[in-house]
């Protein structure tokens, strides 16, 4: 085995890369034509089969193009561009249908196994190293075509995750109005910039719509504070107290309340209470709506 | 390897806002799998949290270690934040109380350090910064033949 490697490197072609571009130009019809019977062809483009041959042809000459530049390891060749698109689209599809990534990236691979076919049919009087260099490269190629599917579909997956963030965003910072010029909104889970974000503007509108006076901001669910939460809050009490409201940071759970102690938040400003009930018993008070009640000093902090 | 062990010693990336979520759940399951109350366990949360984001926004991504480590009486859980990200060339004004290189509060190195129980950072300019805290559970932890 090894002495024939060292033997055949003396005939190998100059350079298979451009041998493999070649046959790729050559055999385009043949090729899109075996491909769009193949699963990740024929199961996306079901209406047509023209349409199927026609996104054939376009990987086809993608193929030739980056095998003509010698490159055909490289997944950034630009070779590749006008195909990313449509690649991604085509590995979105079968994703949709519930395909894992592994069975998606082994759909690709059978494409090369009709490539494979004609190229050695096209070579029946080469040499058995001078086959196999072209295969070599050509084998390279489809891996690197797997890898720029990949590529595309992970990050047609990261896009995904980002819109339903997105959305997440919007249903986790629901305003509730609570009283009468009193707006409250319970915070939970991590209180990133973005989300911190998105907490104020709803808060802000809510305060412009409802007229409210008070705005509480309910921390409980928040499970850590630290100084960029800290932050993200003190920005949103100022931005509450530019609008002409008063806001008051509520639920901040005895661990937490030493966490920001050791860690030097100064929240001295910012009106505090230690539940979501506290909170509105103080704002009512201040609009001048006390609450009655039936056993006296049940005011104190929970 | 002891069971506590498995689930507290980790290699974790800090790359993306997501690993910072990551993080803090590992550090904070981890801190109670070893038997810190609930205060210690927020205090090195929020410490990781700030250490984890600095090597994230200042030293470009990096990745911490946890590690379970014993002085033969009580457990603890050592933590070290490492990147290759341009390093602190005044250390003792990045530790200062609002000092700040970005648009912070600058109070993450200093909190941190109040927060935890030992406290060491190691940064090279051009090279990158190591930091490495350390807190310990207030009893002795079950016997488990040695750590
Ligand atoms: N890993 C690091 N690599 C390089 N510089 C760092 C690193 N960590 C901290 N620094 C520098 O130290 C300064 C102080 O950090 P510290 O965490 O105290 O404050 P901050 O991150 O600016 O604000 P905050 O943490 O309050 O949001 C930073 O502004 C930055 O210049
Ligand atoms: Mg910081």
């Amino acid at each position: 085995m090894a002495e024939h490697e060292t033997a055949a490197r003396h005939r190998t072609p100059e350079n298979p890369g451009s041998e493999v571009g070649a046959f790729l130009r050559r055999r385009r019809e043949q090729l899109a034509q075996r491909w769009a019977d193949e699963p990740l062809f024929r199961t996306v483009f079901t209406v047509a089969r023209d349409e199927a041959v026609e996104a054939g042809r376009v990987v086809v000459d993608a193929l030739a193009q980056v095998a003509g530049h010698g490159r055909v390891e490289d997944p950034a060749d630009p070779g590749f561009t006008v195909v990313r698109e449509q690649l991604s689209r085509m590995a979105a599809a079968r994703a949709r249908t519930g395909l894992t990534p592994s069975r998606v990236s082994t759909e690709v691979d059978a494409l090369r196994v009709p490539a494979d076919e004609l190229l050695v049919a096209e070579l029946p009087d080469a040499s058995a190293e001078h086959v196999r260099a072209c295969t070599t490269a050509l084998t390279v190629l489809m891996g690197t075509l797997r890898l720029v599917v990949m590529e595309t579909a992970l990050s047609e997956g990261e896009a995904l995750i980002d819109r339903q963030r997105l959305q997440l965003l919007e249903v986790a910072t629901p305003v509730i109005r609570l009283w009468d010029g009193i707006v409250a909104v319970p915070l939970i889970g991590t209180l990133d910039s973005a989300r911190s974000q998105v907490v104020m503007e709803t808060l802000l509108e809510s305060v412009v719509d409802q007229q409210a006076r008070f705005a509480i901001l309910d921390i409980t669910g928040v499970p850590t504070v630290d100084s960029l939460v800290a932050q993200h809050l003190m920005k949103t009490v100022a931005a509450v107290r530019l609008m002409g409201a008063e806001c008051v940071v509520s639920g901040i759970r005895p661990a937490i309340a030493q966490t920001i102690v050791h860690l030097g938040l100064d929240l001295g400003t910012v009106i505090t209470r230690a539940s979501l009930a506290d909170a509105l018993g103080y704002a009512l008070r201040r609009l001048g709506a006390d609450i009655v009640r039936a056993a006296p000093g049940g005011a104190q902090a929970r | 390897m002891s069971a506590a062990a498995a689930g507290v010693e980790a290699r974790l990336p800090i790359r993306s806002d997501l690993d910072l979520v990551r993080v803090r759940q590992h550090v904070r399951q981890a801190s109670a799998t070893l038997g810190f109350g609930l205060v210690e366990q927020t205090k090195l949360v929020t410490a990781a949290s700030e250490l984890a984001r600095n090597t994230l926004v200042y030293g470009g991504g990096g990745e911490v270690e946890a590690t379970m480590v014993g002085d033969g009486r009580r457990a603890g859980l050592r933590l070290t934040f490492s990147d290759r990200g341009p390093g602190i060339p005044d250390l003792e004004r990045a530790l200062s109380d609002g000092y700040t290189s970005g648009v912070g509060l600058g109070l993450g190195l200093g909190g941190a350090r109040r927060l935890v129980h030992e406290f060491a950072i190691d940064s090279t300019p051009g090279v990158g910064t190591t930091v490495t805290v350390t807190s310990w559970t207030a009893r002795a932890p079950r016997p488990r033949g040695g750590f």
